[in-house]
């Protein structure tokens, strides 16, 4: 069975993000002044083949904490789709 | 003595690290990524670069060379190791020291000389500089704002695991000149046995008056004399 899983990894909260600031100084000289956080971080899309959604969401877990996000300044969530569902 | 200095696909300061040893009378040798020999190496030099294209985080990729496994166990087993730069962050993600480092706080790539302060020299790395003393070495890095929790800090502090730190030319605090925003302006550690540094500031590129600073020098020489008396690197309790 194929998934599609989505990553999502975020500088903590505690990390300073010069990015995040930048973009929301871009956002507000647009006139978005509503925008009061922007967070920047990177989504990596994966096809995986697997069993079952857990077991998928299991190994992608492990690749998060092997090599995709740095422990020391970054979180992640996943999500896991089923191909054609 | 001779220096190995790892070659990964995207380092480019090998050239300059083993003109630095030249001039210092010293043998290099250039360790390929792919190789686990470090080929009687008295010490292992990461030198700068974009290694594997810095690609996800920098030095995310280098970690997992088959060279960087021979790497940990010469450390582990007390061999000398200088990370510079591309260096240092491959360091930070091997885990060799604690700590990250993260897009520069002005999110500009900077290319200039900085001013270091020698914070100790009690390390085999700076026993040749002077304590307090500043050394003027260029720093030429996008992600070099070295950053890691409170405890962490203050542990790096209080075992005096900080060898330099950016300040002003005349040594007093660097504040917003700061090349890139480090927490408590480092620059530069030592491992807890004291055997493993990461700088991000290139002393290969101040080996020589004609590259307008001398300064680096300390840092080879220091290395030299510590390998000569094959000296313990004990922690500081």
């Amino acid at each position: 069975m194929r998934y599609t899983a989505e990553v999502v990894i975020s500088l903590k909260p505690v990390v300073n993000d010069p990015q995040g600031l930048t973009v929301r100084a871009g956002l507000r000289q647009l006139g978005f002044s509503e925008v009061s956080e922007v967070r920047v971080g990177k989504h990596i899309s994966m096809e995986v083949d697997g069993d079952s959604e857990s077991s998928v969401r299991q190994r992608v877990a492990d690749m998060c904490e092997k090599l995709l996000r740095n422990p020391v300044i970054e979180d992640y969530r996943i999500e896991i789709r089923a191909d054609g569902a | 003595m001779r220096f190995g200095i790892a070659v990964f696909p995207g380092t480019w300061s090998d050239g300059d690290c083993a003109r630095a040893v030249e001039v210092l009378g010293h043998e290099s040798v250039r360790l390929w990524h792919r190789e686990r020999d470090l080929q009687g190496s008295d010490c292992v030099i990461l030198p700068g670069g974009f290694a594997y294209g810095d690609h996800l985080r920098t030095g995310a990729v280098a970690r997992f060379a088959p060279l960087m496994e021979a790497v940990q166990e010469f450390a582990a087993a007390g061999g000398l190791v200088l990370g510079i730069c591309n260096g240092f962050q491959i360091l930070c993600e091997a885990h060799l020291l604690p700590g990250a480092l993260t897009r520069n706080a002005s999110l500009e790539f900077r290319c200039e000389t900085t001013w270091l302060r020698v914070e100790t020299v009690d390390t085999p790395f700076t026993r040749d500089c002077e304590r307090g003393g500043v050394l003027a070495i260029p720093v030429s890095h996008g992600e070099g704002r070295f950053v890691a929790d409170p405890s962490t800090l203050d542990r790096l502090e209080a075992e005096r695991r900080v060898a330099f730190r950016y300040v002003a030319p005349d040594g007093s605090a660097v504040g917003e000149a700061s090349p890139n925003g480090s927490m408590r302006d480092i620059a530069g550690i030592v491992s807890e046995g004291r055997n493993v540094l990461g700088m991000m500031p290139h002393p290969e590129r101040a080996a020589e008056p004609l590259l307008g600073s001398g300064d680096g020098m300390g840092i080879f020489r220091s290395v030299v004399e510590a390998v000569a008396e094959r000296s313990t690197f004990a922690a500081v309790p």
